[in-house]
């Protein structure tokens, strides 16, 4: 399949493997950020651990939208759900987080309308149809998803659709890569930059983490050869005594980004002064509410929310995982009361969790390695 | 006197999940339903039970069918109906004789889209060399049943000279899939209309017995264990496959045939088209020195030229199924987790 196959190609993938055994230094741990979870995701799914010197330790960022959202916000949805007449909306990968009284899915088995929708754009379509029903479309996501979510408010708008609205979770990613690098326990040499959220906001914005904390970063497109390249380039910046921010995922990501996605986020929304990232606390101009002139198809001003904040539980260490403190299995929960089944964290929900993607590729690996004593 | 059966399951309610051929249904099953209705008469949860009446072998099966929407490109639920039951019995070692059914149908359901379905088991049974020999109709209130849900039931002989059971199977088998994975899935999904997504493609269903029989006649004594992948796909049958026989499956993922339309569409969703149901291929393990026959026997069967070996059985991961790729990267490959498609089958 083009676009994919020569991404995934064995001898491609072995002459990077090669090249990174070349230039990582012996006598040197690494420690290399993937601020995505599409990234962390890929790692496990391509078993690219495997290939990686172990003195290359890959570290999972807090790139997971699903993730950083904060309890209190998915029952607040919910709460705006629970009203007559409204279909809720969610991708698929909201369906399974837990609220403190159950999932979207939970809600829905017990008789919930609730849709899983694969573009906001589909929920305006359904409030079209359902003129009689209000649809609320819960978003997430960074500047990846906001987008789609400005251009389908704006088609609201336009046609005057009025059953339908929005409820805005929508986050960005640089005040997240700030946090961590503000965190005391922060010990990362390098960023391997998100690929999606860099199509929409290019590359530029990261110039800062170069210039100002030392750090090279390349932004990486998600299949094994991307990755791999990426961690080539990283290692060569740090040879090099160098910090600056390189683009490997030109097939994809302009420089400057895509103006005219970032021109409908303008439109539609600004910024929150401070907004709760799970586990990570509230982070300051880290989130976007839609504008006054939307408001209208903003569910947070048609309708009462509760605004419910839920502590998580204290066994559960979200929080460090999140910010690549602890590893998914130093987690005292993690596959025991916690699972892909019966999540405690939302980091163990998406896909795109670290400890998802731990557990669903790495994890009965590793312990029947463990288990044997030797490599397979 | 017997102990009281142990009820392990504990969800508070049922849920889709429940129902998607995943880690769910299989909580639910030997949870719940094994404890209470099989005793320890159970010992694997295959496709279709065998009995013996009187010293004869029989094999018996039942399935249910509730796919949203009932025509889709390549068949339609009354066709799946015929399939996937004679299919349940062929992979369990069986030739499926009658079929039983039941149609449950909701109020208001036009004649012709009924017709349409019965003509579909009819075709779909003598093409399968199957005869329906009876069956029963309720029908529930409109709204209830999205148009209509087929049960079929049906019984089958045991195929001479093959007997499969997970615990036959050794380390240096072969694993052997029919065809392409993932079509009937991504069809059905596809054939909703809510993705926006088109592709060229069709629901693979269709009945398996020619081909296993033929596999049968050329390596009969190899064949160590059979599965049809529906709901869960190749990654949950390949799961149960390494619990109950307690030995690692060895995936090489780069061996596994998938249309260019289905990876794209998993691509575009992030869905693993290993998680994909399938109503038209089996999976089957072999002892390596039958499995070039077995190969050659299914390619030279109409139907058969997509066959392949993708993977193998050894010692180690026990019970987990580990994916190679060809650059050396290894995974472990799960059961399906949840219910990542509307209701496929």
């Amino acid at each position: 399949m083009k676009f994919v196959d020569e991404f995934r190609d064995a001898g491609v993938i072995h002459k990077a493997a090669d090249e990174i055994r070349r230039l990582a230094d012996l006598g040197r741990q690494y420690r290399f950020m993937e601020v995505c979870g599409g990234h962390t995701h890929a790692i496990y799914r391509f078993g690219l651990k495997d290939i990686l010197p172990p003195n290359i330790d890959l570290v999972h960022g807090p790139g997971c939208p699903v993730c950083v959202l904060p309890m209190g916000r998915i029952d607040d949805g919910l709460s705006i759900a629970k009203g007559p007449n409204v279909i809720f909306t969610a991708f698929g990968d909201m369906m399974r987080v837990p609220g403190r009284e159950g999932s979207p899915l939970e809600h829905k088995a017990r008789g919930m309308d609730v849709r899983i929708v694969y573009s906001p754009s589909d929920a305006l379509k359904l409030a079209q149809k359902n003129p009689d029903k209000h649809v609320l479309f819960f978003a997430i996501g960074f500047e990846t998803t906001a987008p789609s979510t400005a251009l389908t408010l704006m088609r609201a708008k336009a046609l005057g659709v009025t059953n339908f609205s929005v409820f805005c979770n929508h986050v960005t990613i640089i005040p997240g890569i700030r946090a961590i690098l503000d965190s005391p326990d922060m010990r990362i040499d390098a960023f391997i930059g998100p690929g999606h959220v860099s199509t929409v906001i290019g590359c530029r914005p990261y110039e800062w983490v170069a210039r100002n904390e030392g750090k090279p970063i390349v932004v990486s497109g998600f299949e094994p050869v991307d990755v791999l390249q990426a961690v080539v380039m990283l290692l060569r910046q740090l040879k090099a005594g160098e910090a600056k921010v390189e683009n490997q995922y030109k097939r994809v990501v302009p420089w400057e980004g895509n103006r005219a996605a970032l021109k409908a986020m303008a439109e539609v929304f600004e910024l929150r002064s401070y907004f709760e990232w799970r586990g990570m606390g509230f982070i300051s101009q880290s989130a976007l509410r839609i504008r006054d002139t939307y408001k209208d198809w903003d569910a947070e001003h048609r309708f009462a929310v509760p605004g419910v904040r839920v502590t998580d539980p204290k066994a559960a260490q979200c929080g460090e995982v999140l910010k690549g403190v602890l590893k998914p299995v130093q987690c005292k929960l993690f596959g025991k009361e916690c699972t892909p089944e019966r999540p405690v964290g939302a980091l163990m929900v998406s896909s795109e969790g670290s400890c998802a993607a731990y557990y669903n590729y790495e994890h009965r690996k590793h312990e029947t390695l463990t288990r044997i004593g030797a490599a397979v | 006197m017997d102990a009281a059966p142990k009820i392990r399951f504990r969800d508070a309610q049922i849920e889709m999940a429940h129902g998607a051929g995943g880690k769910a249904s299989r909580r639910l099953v030997e949870g719940l339903f094994a404890p209470l209705l099989f005793g320890d008469r159970i010992e694997t949860l295959g496709d279709a039970a065998h009995i013996s009446i009187n010293g004869t072998r029989i094999a018996i099966t039942t399935d249910s069918f509730v796919v949203k929407p009932l025509r889709f490109p390549g068949g339609s639920i009354g066709e799946l109906a015929v399939n996937g039951t004679v299919n349940d019995l062929a992979v369990s070692g069986a030739r499926a004789e009658a079929l039983v059914v039941t149609y449950v149908l909701e109020a208001g359901l036009p004649t012709e889209v009924l017709e349409a379905e019965v003509r579909a088991m009819g075709t779909a049974a003598t093409d399968a060399g199957v005869v329906i020999s009876g069956g029963d109709t309720k029908v529930v209130e409109h709204g209830k049943a999205d148009g209509m849900y087929i049960s079929t039931t049906g019984i089958g002989r045991v195929i001479p000279g093959i007997s499969i059971s997970a615990a036959s199977v050794r380390p240096g088998d072969k694993v052997l899939i029919s065809g392409p994975v993932g079509d009937h899935g991504i069809t059905v999904l596809l054939a909703r209309g809510e993705l926006d997504l088109e592709g060229e493609i069709c629901s693979d269903t269709r009945s398996v017995l020619p081909l296993i029989e033929a596999m049968a006649r050329a390596a009969g004594p190899g064949i160590h264990w059979m599965r049809d992948p529906t709901r869960g796909g190749v990654a949950t049958s390949l799961n149960e496959l390494a619990r109950d026989c307690g030995l690692g499956v060895w995936l090489f993922e780069d061996a596994v045939p998938v249309r260019d339309t289905v990876r794209g569409a998993c691509e575009l969703l992030g869905l693993d088209p290993l998680h994909i149901a399938n109503e038209g291929q089996f999976l089957a393990v072999l002892d390596a020195e039958y499995a070039d026959r077995a190969l050659d026997a299914l390619r030279n069967t109409p139907g058969g030229h997509a066959a392949t070996l993708i993977g193998e059985i050894r010692e180690q991961p026990s019970g987990a199924v580990l994916g190679a790729t060809s650059y050396g990267g290894t995974r472990v490959i799960d059961m399906l987790v949840g219910d990542p498609l509307p209701r496929i089958c």
